[in-house]
């Protein structure tokens, strides 16, 4: 039970990260955007290249695991670089895409994420191959919290605690640069009312860039999680996409607190799930979870009423 | 003997095209005159395949299903399921936000899919459902003649679903799904309930879809999970798109071409890469057809058709 509780704080983790982003390009762009998932994916995998870059430079090609880590600090660098890297590659999808399209009907621009996130999961694809990637060889040995006649007992590795642990601290970071900043502001206001916003002179072009690059940083971290935790597949981006939707709907669109809240929720579910249904159908309870928000209280949690 | 192979995969070539305008159809309707957006073709394709083969299949002793009625209640029972799938859909998410619907679909298709490779009782699992059987199989053999049978069929319910969308759109129903699409709010006070109306197109479409999946299942005689991935969705979405969505006629076209376009990357990935690349080839096969659904909506949004102009017969006379 608590095994299963722990287990579903770091799927959870991940989950709010990736929708954290969601949400925010949903509420400021105004539409559901089906590539979000693929940033995840792209920021793992340029993760791997920017590792591997970072190993060739500081010479000896071999990371040393930092403390009790499965990693060394290069991954952490490679990690900031990955996140840049995925920021840049959101910025040019918007610029050849996405850009041309934001004058249509909204669903044009959904139609267009999906054509982007088929392009975007293929081209991973095409250059690292379907095998299976790894940061570190190394094995960690799982920490035993709790004695096993307690609930089932509990084991948790450090990675586990720290993406667990990062995740907290980014969100308050996030929560303090949208209520405390200028930019944050700014974004909240375009997110509300764009006409009025631009008015007032907020550069909207300027938040869209603003939300691109949190929303794919973010995402890009998510993915580099989920390659310290699991393994990094093309397909880590695309099976996350229904519990990231899931998880911003459940906390209403727009509504940070709500995507961290609905993350953990969908992530717990679906651990929790587990014993109940199998570990085949895991995703089937994201589903469950999206199809009983949309019927009792399709504005989530957090939302505004519409 | 040089053309009976030629032909042979003409016919092939063919009898797949029509399978997917028959989807591209559905969508048509759903899309091109609702206005829905619907990311679970695949899902609901699927449905129609399994139902149908379920229905019609010899039986067999660990899996569900196998009743050995005859192909036509197969096809009807693959319409009714698929609708019953949508329904269940619609109703939850169609009275909210439009792309609401585009998640929920999008998560119908992925939860049809854990079923299809997990439910091994039902579906076969990764293995499949087997030995499919074959209409008029015993007096063609499974040579040209029979590919040649299984076209004029196809033809048939795709003309067939040809007519009846045609008659469906120009009829005083079809009026009003295109007036919910342009301005429900206007619509709505003139009495139309849009809701219900967005509900009968999206089933409708998506009965053509299951329909379309019990064609594909009868003529390959085999079906698999891996044969409803969301590369199919994309693949009816770039017909569409390519086509012109709001025209049937588009929808029909953009399944031939891009049906086309698909087939002679695949031939040539096939032909110029090595074995050990293919794999890697077929991937940038499907960044083509995404590639290309993002172009034809920034540089032709109406696609190649593109939707008749629709003016009432009393306007604009003086």
């Amino acid at each position: 039970m608590l095994q299963l509780v722990a287990d579903g704080l770091v799927v959870g983790s991940v989950i709010a990260l990736g929708a954290v982003g969601l949400t925010l390009t949903y509420s400021i762009l105004r539409f559901a955007n089906f590539g979000q998932g693929e940033f995840m994916t792209w920021g793992a995998y340029f993760a791997v290249s920017t590792l591997a870059f970072v190993l060739a430079v500081t010479g000896g090609g071999v990371m040393e695991p930092l403390g009790p880590f499965s990693f060394g600090w290069q991954l952490i660098v490679a990690m900031l670089l990955a996140a840049a890297l995925t920021a840049i590659l959101a910025l040019v999808v918007d610029w050849l895409l996405f850009r041309r399209l934001r004058r249509g009907n909204a669903i044009t621009l959904v139609i267009a994420s999906f054509g982007a996130a088929l392009a975007l999961r293929n081209l991973v694809q095409f250059l690292y191959g379907t095998l299976p990637e790894y940061y570190s060889r190394e094995i960690q040995i799982a920490i035993r919290l709790v004695p096993r006649d307690v609930m089932g007992g509990l084991r948790v590795t450090p990675d586990q605690m720290l993406v667990i642990g990062l995740t907290l601290v980014l969100m308050l970071a996030l929560q303090w640069l949208l209520t405390r900043t200028t930019l944050g502001r700014a974004m909240r206001a375009t997110a509300m009312n764009p006409a009025l916003a631009r008015v007032a002179g907020v550069d909207v072009e300027g938040v869209i860039r603003a939300t691109w690059v949190i929303g794919a940083a973010l995402a890009a971290i998510a993915g580099v999680f989920v390659g310290i935790t699991l393994q990094i597949r093309p397909m880590l981006g695309f099976d996350l996409l229904l519990p990231l939707f899931a998880a911003a709907i459940l906390g209403g669109i727009g509504s940070v607190r709500g995507a961290v809240v609905g993350g953990y929720i969908v992530g717990l579910a679906e651990s929790l799930s587990v014993p109940l249904v199998g570990a085949e159908y895991r995703a089937a309870t994201a589903f469950a979870v999206l199809i009983g928000i949309l019927l009792l209280r399709p504005n989530g949690l957090f939302g505004a009423r519409a | 003997m040089e053309i009976l192979p030629v032909l042979n995969y003409l016919a092939f070539f063919m009898v797949f095209a029509g399978i997917f305008a028959v989807m591209a159809l559905g969508l048509n309707l759903q899309w091109g005159f609702t206005g829905l957006f619907n990311v679970g073709v695949a899902g609901f394709v699927a449905v129609g395949a399994y139902a149908s083969a379920i229905l019609t299949g010899p039986p067999e002793p660990e899996r569900f299903g196998g009743f050995g009625l005859p192909i036509l209640v197969g096809w009807l029972g693959a319409m009714l399921l698929s609708g019953v799938a949508a329904f269940v859909v619609a109703v939850a998410a169609l009275r909210l936000r439009e792309d609401y619907l585009a998640i929920t679909t999008f998560g119908i298709a992925v939860v049809i899919q854990l079923v299809a490779t997990n439910a091994q009782g039902l579906t076969g699992g990764p293995f499949g459902i087997q030995s499919i059987p074959r209409p008029f199989v015993e007096a063609l053999g499974t040579g040209f003649v029979w590919n040649l049978a299984y076209l004029g069929l196809v033809a048939l319910v795709l003309g067939l679903a040809w007519w009846a969308l045609e008659r469906l759109v120009a009829s005083p129903w079809g009026r009003v799904l295109r007036a919910i699409r342009e301005d429900e709010l206007a619509a709505a006070s003139l009495g139309k309930r849009a809701a219900a109306f967005r509900l009968q197109s999206f089933v409708i479409g998506c009965m053509l879809m299951g329909l379309a999946g019990a064609l594909y299942a009868h003529f390959v005689g085999y079906i698999a999970p891996e044969d409803f991935l969301p590369i199919l969705t994309f693949q009816i979405w770039a017909m569409l798109i390519v086509g012109g969505s709001g025209n049937n006629a588009g929808a029909v076209l953009g399944a031939f071409l891009v049906w086309a376009i698909w087939s002679v990357s695949g031939n040539l990935i096939r032909e110029v890469l090595p074995a050990a690349e293919q794999a890697r080839g077929a991937a940038l096969q499907v960044v083509l057809i995404g590639v290309m659904i993002a172009a034809i909506l920034v540089l032709r949004p109406r696609g190649i058709l593109g939707e008749r102009a629709t003016v009432s017969r009393h306007a604009g006379k003086d």
